[in-house]
């Protein structure tokens, strides 16, 4: 397999991950206004529990699924005992958030230590499956899988449900859809948990591929950042763009300008700002 | 009486190596006064033009970073001081004209941005910042024959800057700028309708606040005799937001009582406990929930509130 093909699995990969841990961050920003400095914690915390699940014996799947629900509750807790407090002050949340992402990575820190744990495969899943004659490894494909079915899962969610359509009002007219009797304040709940547990299923299934280590928080964040610029804050579809040009630029920007990586990822981010602030896919502020 | 107090810390300060006691005590006021300069510089952005940034470290690293390339490359320290300010402020307008094309929330994430594209390069591009290992630099500046090896000696230069970087808030301060930046934080929209150029205000007191980064920076560099991306940190940047918040934002004296509490909380709690980060955050939280405008406007609120509860109430 040649190198570019090989850059180019590993971008779609990352993409998918990134699309997982973005989606959530651009819904929150989107909805709420608040800027969720945590979210790369809650990425690194989803990977650590889920590593002391499998350790008790559970299966990848389930403890990934479980630790995203743990990821979530304790998103819900951050979001009704503290964020709920300062909302519309948007100084106040990103110190909130930004002390407890510095307070979740010392706790980490002392819990599961400072050696970068890899999480194993899933049995079924190791090795390479052949597509078109070319040898991907399996691993990469399903996660690339996961992150469609979970994009076209949000997006009917979105798109198709009351829910969906509740939040839909909430991100354009928070005010206007209190009048019409949406439970606006419930739905931010709703959104944050969500967010929150895809960051943290996210974190486990990339686990096998990142592994976990202290500062994989702060080196996702940004990354979610860039997708949220580029793409456009609450748009779903913004999102998933920005995830995969993201991957791209992160993977071929290491292989090609090793030195320069930070730079080949974050110019697009800066001319998009430039150029059409609100995103690729955002709608003007009004 | 605010004059007298204002005279007797300032001799305190002055005097700090005399009365202190041992250079790590010395060494410790140092660090303080180069934090005060680098949160008098973020204030001017947080607390009097009302745009938070969490990317000034990215300011104080390029100021370090070229301070230490400049002098490794053989310039003299005048030579480094000029060029370093000057990388720094040009910096300064990149990052402004980049971060200004938002304000609030839009504001804050590409200061973000900005400052993780420092670190990216402070850390991956060897060969001009030798990576992860940092860059050295060999002496300290000789003063007005004065060697500022010394820890005394160093403390009385960084005083001397420190004074000067606080005379100058203070003009700003009280300056027509410094009122239409304040209008430009509360009242943007009047300010334009009265025809003041908003962003080109905003612009300037970037400037402003970059060029002050960049001496903190320098400072620091010559302080230590080392650089490394640790400085450029999010981390970094946070501290320096805590040091301004916790202190007071709009005020002379709140950042740097801000310095001092974060630097003094930081060598202390490290002796006693190895987790900085985690003291860090709490303090964060907590001041935000109970303190949300500072240790200084909040400590005077609860003083005028008790002494109002402790006055005689009068003849019934």
């Amino acid at each position: 397999m040649s190198l570019t093909l090989v850059l180019a699995v590993n971008s779609i990969t990352l993409g998918g991950l990134l699309f997982l841990l973005s989606a959530g961050f651009s819904l929150i920003f989107g909805l709420m206004k608040i800027p969720n400095l945590t979210h790369g914690s809650f990425f690194m915390l989803g990977a650590y529990l889920a590593v002391s699940l499998i350790w008790r014996g559970l299966d990848f799947w389930v403890a990934a699924i479980a630790s995203g629900f743990l990821v979530a509750a304790f998103g819900g807790l951050i979001e009704r005992l503290l964020l709920r407090r300062l909302a519309g002050a948007e100084l106040a949340q990103v110190l909130v958030t930004l002390g407890l992402s510095f307070m979740v990575a010392d706790v980490c820190l002392m819990v599961w230590t400072g050696d970068p744990i890899q999480i194993d495969t899933p049995r079924a899943l190791r090795g390479t499956t052949s597509v078109l004659g070319l040898a991907f490894p399996t691993y990469r494909l399903a996660i690339s899988l996961i992150a469609v079915i979970f994009a076209a899962a949000l997006w009917a969610l979105l798109d198709r449900t009351r829910l969906g359509a509740m939040i839909r009002a909430g991100v354009d007219d928070p005010a206007m859809a209190r009048v019409v009797g949406i439970r606006v304040s419930r739905l931010f709940t709703i959104v944050f948990c969500l967010g929150a547990w895809l960051a943290g299923f996210a974190g486990v299934i990339g686990g096998p591929i990142l592994s976990v280590y202290p500062g994989l928080d702060q080196e996702m964040l940004p990354l979610a950042l860039v997708v949220v610029i580029l793409g456009g804050s609450g748009s779903l579809l913004g999102s998933l763009v920005g995830s995969f040009v993201v991957g791209f630029l992160y993977n071929f920007g290491q292989a090609m300008f090793p030195e320069l990586a930070y730079v080949v990822l974050f110019l697009p981010m800066l001319i998009v700002l430039v150029l059409r602030p609100q995103g690729l896919f955002g709608r003007p502020a009004g | 009486m605010k004059r007298l107090a204002l005279a007797a810390g300032l001799v305190g300060l002055a005097t700090v190596p005399l009365w202190v006691g041992g250079t790590y005590y010395v060494n410790i006021a140092s660090q303080i006064l180069i934090y005060a300069v680098f949160a008098l510089a973020i204030n001017v952005l947080v607390g009097y033009a009302g745009l938070v940034t969490l990317g000034h470290a990215g300011l104080f690293g390029i100021a370090a970073y070229a301070g230490a390339r400049l002098l490794n490359g053989g310039a003299g320290h005048l030579a480094v001081a000029a060029g370093s300010l000057a990388l720094t402020l040009v910096a300064a307008g990149i990052f402004a004209a980049l971060a200004l094309r938002g304000t609030g929330l839009g504001f804050i994430m590409i200061t973000v941005a900005l400052g993780q594209i420092v670190w990216g390069i402070a850390y991956r591009w060897i060969s001009i910042t030798n990576g992860d290992n940092g860059v050295s630099i060999k002496e300290r500046p000789n003063l007005l024959g004065l060697s500022l090896v010394a820890p005394a000696h160093f403390y009385w230069a960084t005083f001397a800057v420190f004074l000067v970087a606080l005379a100058s808030m203070a003009i700003f301060v009280a300056s027509p700028f410094g009122a239409s930046l304040r209008g430009t934080r509360d009242q943007p929209r009047r300010m334009t309708a009265l025809g003041h150029h908003v962003w080109m205000i905003r612009f300037l007191a970037f400037l402003f606040s970059g060029f002050w980064s960049g001496v903190a920076g320098l400072l620091y560099l010559y302080y230590n005799q080392f650089v490394s991306p640790h400085m450029v940190t999010l981390t970094a940047s946070a501290e320096a937001l805590l040091m301004v918040i916790s202190g007071g934002t709009a005020t002379l004296l709140g950042p740097t009582v801000g310095a001092a509490l974060v630097v003094i909380m930081k060598n202390v709690a490290s002796a006693y406990i190895e987790r900085w980060n985690f003291v860090l955050g709490a303090i964060f939280v907590t001041i935000v929930i109970f303190m949300p405008e500072g240790l200084v406007p909040g400590t005077a609120r609860l003083t005028r509130w008790a002494m109002a509860a402790l006055r005689p109430r009068g003849a019934p």
